[in-house]
């Protein structure tokens, strides 16, 4: 269920670091507590997200919105944005159902490989949320 | 008390059921300190028949039976009997916000009309179940149009109403959001476009304007979104004339916020009223207030909800929209059901009658300003107190004295004729500017 | 359990205005005009002149009457049957309200009217004004706010108008996390941020948190009271001293004053400022989502900032005095929702003092009543003595699957309204009962039965209970559609 070789944040993100890139994208449990997606919103501070923009691990680059409820997307690292998954405004369902893959967010070129070790192992993160419940 | 259905024996089988003796009982975990140690300081209540006569003294204490040329953003016009039927009716006048939508579909659906009606009207792509008033609609729409563009600068037409400036104002100081002035030229009684490119620049978020102004004028609006476009603001237009709109060219405008007091709506002393926003497609979710949107059921059968609520208070708490959480729904539905009752060539009637009635009486006096106007206009005149008290005799209320909010117009009175005014009374108001000193 | 409160019924069909529309219809004729008609084009330039409005409906009166006259029978409404909803004091609205707030010199009367012709309307004002501060224990009030929030808005800004004044309007607002999502959303709009205290074990204010948090940078503390489970802050004293001795302000939303009408006052247990719901307390109606009434009432301290203008007194004279220096300014065009004050001191002069007492007796003693009726079945989180709404959670019920939203759906198979649902966010899966005073015990008996049957129904048919409701004209509605693809207005068919 939760890939092995990804990465894992205690607010639900996941990233897919493959060379100095990261892909990130929200976790599964994450949709689920959300329920049917319709809406994903790529922000940072004020300004729409856009690829060229520098960001910093743990602050805010968007939000998922149910019908009753919204969740900030927490980054998980540090770096600049690559790109963005435009294919989620017409198609938010996608994050239900294929959230650790066709329904990734963003991807960043990592400024600070190091931040990986701030993060969950897939094996840690299903201990964390285990106990969440 | 007549409005609690219990008998006494009712109350003593629940209290039973509560295991307490009596009624006090259920307060007696109450803090000694809080707790009030003598009754409340009202006289005790009254009949019905008691209750309708206060008011209609008071109402008696207040102008009857009066002819009246006062517009300045609260209008009269007739009300179709049809509006007070269907809003007395206890599923409309009763019922709560449509939050469930299976037990909600005629408020929801009445709803959707009205965004539908003011989108027609407004000629933009989707519009709110509104919002408190004109002027509050005003101040969130510059709001919006802020988080839009990510600046804070609002650029006004002094030629707006000036009380709508005010809230403007309150809400603008709270986000930092500083407020710079432009003003109307003398001449037309239009905002002066050219003090508006001169003063507008890379912070602008809005430039706001009025049309028809507060003066009556009707605004190149065109040419003022083309000047924000420039610097990259937005164009928000207000209006406190709902009736013009049935005539008037639809504007030009990123956010139309407007009044719609004169879609059979009281004047009641200044409230409650209806305001509204409407916008483009592209801004639609940074739009406050609640929406209404179309679905279907699990049969599919089309339905109503509120949908977009994530923007709303009870969500988003401190990250909404707005603190918003009312739409003004009655009154919203008392404007639905007079766009129904005039139609599309009714409220084109009705604003041409307007427009010739105030046209008349315009054409008896001298118009201040040259610009095209509706149904008000300014006419100079040294006394406007002396020529108002003249008219209170003849039981008329003349004009709204413009020295309150414009010292430079002292010298001037707004006039507002509608399709209630009657020619007889117009021609003692001419009369009586006339020995006033109309210029 | 056979369904007591309602039975199956046709109700009418009925499209959209604009698909009843055909051209030339009409429900309107406007006098003959008495002046000459002026060419539009002529008196405004052919560029302000519009074509026509497109898609505008175009039906007769009787198709208008029918219209409206369908659509009211797919709603429920107080005059059908109670709203149990928690918060909202979804009490009767008095008919004789509607006929005095009718009543012409009051009803059109024009807000720039010479103030000679308007001493009937001010004293309705004055009144109300004398009666509510009667009510609260307060200093002042402005009845300019247009609703709750409105009125929460203005009072934190009153806040930071006497803050700014002593030379520093702060930075933070503390806010409990059972508050009503109205409270976090109106600091950040007065440009405060927002800092969640949360609840203790009991879902009360926590002192000892509360103590922690007031720094020199709280500018105040916004509260409800009773709180959202229903139960009296019963430290509030003590609340209001430790924001006082750092000087900050307590500000007490006034949603759940039908706990507390003649029975204690905001005034005398340390608030600072507060709002009040003329929607909720006083009766007027909710008229599907608006208008409303959120007058601000505050002690000696903040008078000087309070909106302008505000009603003064000349011997029997009453004028607007707009002098204000001090003045927050205008939240709103005008006084305020006159209509709405109108039905509200109405409602105030047909109770008296002794009648308003009375009525909070009764709100108490029904919640409790359905409290001590439903407990047994369902999981009360806080088990403190609750005022005039309780709040039981879905714990047991979710075991099997069923959550509050699905009891809220099938209660409406029995005949009633939902409670309010998942509020407050310190419950897990919270069901808030308020049934107000207007209710008789033969209404409460049927809502305690129905309660019981659902959660009966829950053990042996939990499906029933899921999929409901199953008698509405609308099975469940689609609200992921309605988000995903938002259609908010009518387009002809292509």
């Amino acid at each position: 269920m939760y890939p092995e070789e990804y990465r894992y944040t205690k607010e639900h993100e996941w990233v897919h670091v493959e060379g100095d890139t990261g892909t990130v994208g929200i976790t599964d449990h994450a949709q689920h507590e959300l329920g049917d997606i319709v809406y994903v919103d790529f922000k940072y501070g004020r300004e729409t997200l856009k690829p060229g923009q520098h960001v910093d691990q743990g602050k805010t680059i968007g939000s998922v919105e149910s019908v009753k409820a919204v969740s900030d997307i927490y980054c998980p690292v540090s770096g600049h944005v690559v790109d963005l998954n435009h294919t989620l405004a017409d198609a938010p369902e996608k994050l239900n159902e294929d959230p650790h893959g066709e329904a990734w967010l963003v991807k960043i070129r990592l400024s600070n490989p190091g931040e990986l070790t701030n993060l969950l192992s897939a094996a840690e993160y299903q201990t964390y949320i285990g106990a969440e419940k | 008390m007549r409005y609690l259905p219990k008998s006494d024996s009712e109350r003593r089988e629940m209290l039973e059921a509560c295991g307490v003796e009596s009624p006090e009982d259920l307060f007696a975990h109450l803090p000694e300190a809080v707790r009030l140690k003598q009754p409340l300081q009202l006289p005790p209540g009254i009949s019905e028949y008691e209750i309708v006569d206060y008011f209609r003294r008071r109402g008696d204490e207040n102008a009857n039976g009066y002819a009246s040329f006062l517009g300045a953003g609260v209008y009269r016009h007739y009300r179709p009997v049809l509006v007070d039927t269907v809003v007395a009716r206890g599923e409309f006048l009763t019922s709560y916000t449509p939050y469930q939508a299976e037990i909600s579909q005629g408020t929801l659906t009445t709803i959707f009309e009205f965004q539908t009606m003011i989108c027609q009207l407004t000629g933009m792509d989707v519009a709110n179940a509104s919002m408190y008033d004109g002027s509050t609609a005003l101040a969130e729409a510059a709001l919006m149009a802020a988080r839009l563009t990510s600046k804070g600068g609002l650029l006004v037409a002094r030629s707006v109403h000036p009380e709508y400036q005010e809230v403007l104002q309150t809400y603008a100081k709270n986000q930092g959001m500083p407020i710079t002035e432009f003003d109307y030229d003398p001449e037309t009684g239009a905002a002066d476009l050219d003090d508006l490119e001169r003063k507008l620049n890379d912070l602008t978020a809005a430039v706001i304007l009025q049309s028809p102004n507060f003066f009556g004028v009707v605004e190149d609006v065109k040419r003022a979104a083309a000047i924000a476009h420039r610097r990259g603001a937005l164009l928000a237009m207000g209006f406190s004339e709902a009736v013009s709109l049935g005539i008037l060219e639809p504007p030009e405008a990123d956010i139309v916020a407007g009044e719609l007091q004169s879609f059979a709506i009281s004047p009641s002393y200044g409230g409650p009223y209806a305001g509204i926003i409407a916008t483009r497609e592209k801004f639609a979710r940074q739009m406050p207030g609640r929406l209404v949107g179309e679905t279907t059921d699990t049969h599919g059968n089309r339905a109503f909800c509120l949908t977009l609520a994530t923007r709303e208070q009870h969500i988003r708490r401190e990250k909404a929209t707005s603190n918003i959480c009312t739409n003004q729904a009655l009154i919203a539905l008392m404007a639905t059901v007079f766009m129904s009752v005039y139609g599309k060539q009714g409220l084109r009637e009705l604003a041409e009658q307007n427009l010739a009635k105030a046209h008349y009486l315009a054409g008896k006096l001298k118009p201040r300003f040259s610009g095209p106007f509706f149904n008000e206009f300014v006419v100079s005149t040294a006394q406007p107190d002396a020529v108002n008290a003249a008219l209170l005799d003849k039981k008329i209320i003349g004009g709204l004295p413009l020295g309150r909010f414009y010292p430079e117009l002292s010298d001037a009175m707004l006039l507002c004729a509608t399709e209630m005014s009657r020619r007889a009374e117009m021609d003692q108001v001419a009369q009586a500017l006339a020995g006033g000193g109309a210029v | 359990m056979p369904i007591k409160k309602v039975r199956g019924h046709i109700s009418p069909n009925e499209s959209l205005l604009f698909e009843r529309s055909s051209p030339g219809k009409k429900a309107y004729q406007l006098p003959d005009l008495d002046v000459p008609a002026v060419d539009p084009r002529t008196a405004l330039g052919p560029q302000h002149v519009r074509a026509e409005i497109p898609g505008f409906p175009e039906v007769s009166e009787v198709e208008a009457i029918r219209h409206f006259t369908r659509l009211s029978t797919w709603n429920y409404a107080i005059d059908h049957g109670m709203y149990p909803l928690g918060s909202c004091t979804m009490k009767y609205n008095p008919r004789v309200n509607e006929l005095v707030a009718r009543t012409e010199g009051l009803a059109w009367a024009h807000p720039y009217q010479p103030e000679s012709l308007s001493q009937g309307v001010m004293q309705v004002m004055a009144h109300l004004e004398s009666a509510l501060l009667e009510i609260t224990g307060m200093d002042a009030i402005t009845l300019q706010p247009a609703a709750g929030a409105q009125g929460e808005l203005t009072g934190i800004l009153l806040i930071r108008a006497l803050l700014e004044r002593q030379g520093n309007p702060r930075k933070k607002i503390l806010i409990p996390d059972s508050a009503h999502g109205t409270n976090p959303a109106t600091a950040a709009i007065a440009g405060y941020v927002v800092e969640n205290i949360r609840s203790d074990e009991h879902g009360l204010l926590d002192l000892g948190a509360l103590e922690r948090h007031v720094t020199e940078d709280v500018a105040g503390l916004m509260v409800t009271n009773p709180n959202t489970l229903g139960v009296f802050e019963s430290r509030i004293i003590e609340a209001a001293e430790v924001l006082h001795r750092k000087g900050a302000l307590l500000y007490m939303d006034g949603a759940n004053m039908n706990a507390l009408v003649g029975i204690a006052r905001p005034g005398d247990f340390g608030v600072d400022v507060m709002h009040l719901n003329l929607h909720k307390t006083f009766s007027t109606p909710h008229g599907g989502g608006g208008p409303g009434g959120g007058p601000v009432a505050v002690k000696k301290h903040l008078e000087p900032f309070l909106p302008v203008p505000r009603l003064k007194r000349a011997g029997e004279r009453l004028s607007f005095d707009y002098d204000r220096p001090l003045s927050i300014g205008k939240v709103k065009a005008f006084y305020g929702n006159f209509g709405v004050l109108v039905r509200a001191l109405a409602y105030i002069l047909a109770h008296g003092g002794n009648g308003l007492r009375a009525a909070t007796m009764d709100a108490v003693l029904n919640a409790n009543y359905i409290r001590k009726k439903l407990e047994p079945f369902f999981d009360l989180p806080y088990a403190l003595p609750n005022m005039h709404e309780v709040v039981f959670s879905d714990e047991r019920q979710a075991r099997l699957g069923v959550r509050t939203g699905d009891i809220a759906k099938r209660l409406i198979d029995y005949g009633f309204h939902p409670y309010t649902v998942s509020f407050p966010l310190i419950v897990r899966g919270a069901m808030m009962i308020e049934p107000t005073e207007t209710e008789g015990k033969l209404e409460l008996d049927l809502f305690i039965d129905a309660m019981i049957s659902i959660a009966k129904e829950i053990e042996t048919e939990p499906e029933t209970v899921k999929t409901a409701p199953h008698s509405t004209r609308t099975s469940r509605v689609d609200e992921v559609k309605a988000a995903r693809k938002p259609v908010l207005k009518w387009t002809p068919a292509v």
